[in-house]
């Protein structure tokens, strides 16, 4: 097996509100091996952002990790100190956001804003920085290096912003790269040049999360996935085990739902009902209201996430069953 | 053939936009869309295409051509005369968040299109067909005096469509209605969509980065690029056999929702669009296109017959060979 570099298990977030405890993230365990893309999938309010927001530690108080651990390499990295964190940031691990244009500087060169990133941490002199930047820029393919160094976000398109993220997250070579939702603000003939670009970063060595609701976009990158459904993963295996043979009647319904663009179709399969409130989740599994296979026993006990081929977990009794019997 | 509803010619559209320079957001765009289909309009982000849907309905004036609605013209009609003809075309809004008043019942949101056509007798006959138009969009009546933030975003898009259907339209402009909403939740909305089109003999433009989504519903398709459409047709044909260059790329982009057509190199197109306040010289897609000559930066291509589709590109592909043919490496582009 794969050396894994980031190792997250039974990881728990709780926010306290005015109406309880909610916990967007509960009991979440994954692993992520060097040179390998990993996804989680899932429809907003699934907690897929908030575990990612988690792993990286940039959890917004008053929500906390309450539960759990995210080891890289080795090290711990829930309980550090802010200064602890800081040098790992960049260095080790590192974050594309969805929305590039929130994530930049407004009023600072986009080249200096890279090249900050290298400076932090010490990792070269500014001299140099400066070819390591224009170096980075041609490497995500960042069209006109030298120019574009010295313009301001605002001047660039969204497939640019989002080229020089990834440049900044990139520049210190970090063995980790945590992407959400990095395609979803951008238009589909550059999404697929990001894509592509996100593939190079794997081929190269690092280990990537990638958190997306495009089944898409996840069977064009992932080597294995994760399936979120309030909060909690019901659902894991290889991208092509879980594309060829879904066993979680969510994982099935929400594939089904996808639309081709290569054919035609008369009445669209839904998924009845919608995602439950964190507030009001049911007592037992949280699919169980929209779920056709539902027994009386869902409704009362949350089903355990068990493994029930090599390497594909799921959660859900029927499913567990009906896998035994074939 | 059905009769044409509605028709553009030679539609344009500016904006003013920093430092004099001007956004030529619709050029010279030219379609008819006929009683009953649905024509799907796609396109990436500032293609123009929200404000030709604007365009079409007069929630907009062109800054030239004109709108023919059953031969007339709605852009030189007088307001007095228009009005009756607006309670006929109505708007879909993508979000569903923005698109409602906070502060009115979801009972008051969907009476105000009755009230204002004056469509009900009383203020009991109002809320009776309020009732009828939410059980026809699949919304429980026992909803009736809620708010829209007590709804999910499925629901509250319903909500807007009971809106849009309150004022018995024959053409409903829908942009980007299900852009805002989770795959499973989508669907439900295209299919009340499709459902609604049959009981009431809508004619849809349906306005959609999602090319799958466009296809679900459309009969005919139009692609447009920088302000201007590049292809439209059928949207089988248009789907199965592109013939404008940008249709073939924006098709082949659609990540693939399936693991094993992974390794597939597809071509991709380099770089961005260029900005619609400095349109390229000759064909707008020219300074993205592998397969560009020298004319084409030099001659702006008309709308061409081709069948039944018709393409802007002096050298269009075939159309009749098999998808995964003869694209250069756009790398070698010129």
């Amino acid at each position: 097996m794969e050396e894994t570099i980031l190792e997250v298990s039974r990881l728990t977030v709780t926010i306290p509100t005015d109406r309880g405890e909610i916990l967007p993230v509960n009991d979440v365990s994954l692993r992520i091996p060097a040179g390998k893309i990993v996804g989680i999938v899932g429809e907003s309010g699934c907690g897929k952002s908030m575990t990612a927001r988690a792993v990286i530690g940039l959890i917004r108080p008053p929500g906390r990790v309450a539960g759990g651990s995210v080891r890289l390499g080795g090290r711990e990295l829930t309980g550090l100190l802010p200064k602890e964190r800081r040098r790992l940031m960049g260095s080790e691990i590192s974050m594309v956001f969805q929305e590039p244009m929130s994530s930049l500087n407004p009023v600072m060169k986009v080249g200096r804003q890279v090249e900050e990133a290298l400076l932090q941490h010490g990792v070269c002199s500014r001299k140099e920085a400066r070819e390591r930047v224009l170096e980075m820029f041609r490497a995500v393919e960042i069209p006109e290096p030298e120019v574009r160094y010295d313009s301001y976000p605002h001047q660039l398109s969204g497939g640019l912003r989002q080229r020089v993220m990834i440049a900044m997250a990139m520049v210190c070579r970090p063995r980790v790269l945590i992407a959400d939702e990095p395609t979803t603000a951008l238009d589909v003939t550059v999404e697929a040049q990001i894509l592509r670009l996100l593939r190079e970063l794997r081929d190269r060595g690092t280990g990537l999360l990638v958190i997306s609701h495009n089944l898409g976009v996840i069977a064009q990158l992932c080597d294995w996935v994760y399936v979120m459904y309030a909060g909690r993963i019901v659902e894991s295996a290889s991208a092509e085990e879980l594309f060829e043979r879904p066993l979680h009647p969510y994982t099935r319904g929400l594939f089904r739902s996808v639309l081709s663009v290569g054919e035609g179709a008369e009445t669209l399969e839904t998924i009845p009902g919608v995602v439950p409130s964190l507030h009001h989740l049911p007592e037992g599994c949280s699919f169980s209201l929209r779920c056709s296979r539902c027994e009386t026993r869902c409704e009362k006990e949350m089903p355990e996430l068990r493994e029930l081929a090599p390497g594909h977990a799921v959660r859900c009794r029927p499913a567990e069953r009906e896998a035994l019997h074939e | 053939m059905s009769d044409v509803l509605l028709e553009a010619r030679r539609l344009s559209r500016d904006f003013p936009s920093g430092g004099g320079k001007t956004i030529h957001a619709v050029s010279e765009v030219s379609l008819q869309i006929r009683e009953g289909e649905t024509l799907g309009l796609v396109g990436e982000s500032g293609c123009g295409k929200s404000t030709l849907g604007r365009l079409m309905i007069r929630a907009l004036a062109p800054t030239s051509g004109e709108v023919l609605y059953r031969g007339r013209s709605l852009t030189a009609m007088p307001e007095k005369a228009f009005r009756p003809l607006r309670r006929r075309m109505q708007l879909v809004f993508q979000d569903p968040w923005a698109s409602l008043d906070p502060r009115m019942t979801v009972r008051d949101l969907i009476a105000e299109p009755l009230e204002t056509w004056r469509i009900c007798g009383g203020k009991a006959e109002t809320t009776k067909r309020v009732a009828e138009l939410m059980r026809a969009v699949g919304l429980p009546e026992e909803f009736l005096y809620r708010y829209p933030h007590q709804f999910s975003g499925g629901q509250r898009q319903r909500i807007g469509i009971a809106r849009a259907i309150a004022a018995e339209p024959e053409f409903i402009v829908c942009d980007e209605p299900v852009s805002a909403l989770d795959v499973s939740v989508q669907n439900q909305i295209l299919n009340l969509l499709k459902g609604l089109r049959a009981e009431r003999k809508l004619t849809y433009l349906f306005i959609s980065h999602n090319l799958s989504v466009v296809r679900y519903l459309s009969d005919r398709v139009c692609v447009m690029y920088l302000g201007n459409v590049c292809e439209t047709g059928p949207a089988e044909e248009v789907y199965r056999h592109p013939r404008h260059p940008y249709t073939r790329f924006l098709l082949d982009a659609v990540p693939v929702p399936d693991p094993r057509r992974r390794g597939e190199e597809v071509p991709l197109l380099r770089g961005d669009p260029p900005s619609p306040a400095h349109p390229p010289e000759g064909c707008p897609f020219h300074t993205r296109c592998p397969w560009a000559e020298e004319r084409c930066a030099r001659e702006k291509p008309a709308l061409r017959s081709d069948g039944e589709v018709r393409v802007a590109c002096l050298k269009p592909l075939s159309g009749r060979e098999d998808s995964a043919r003869r694209t250069p490496d756009p790398s070698g582009a010129p």
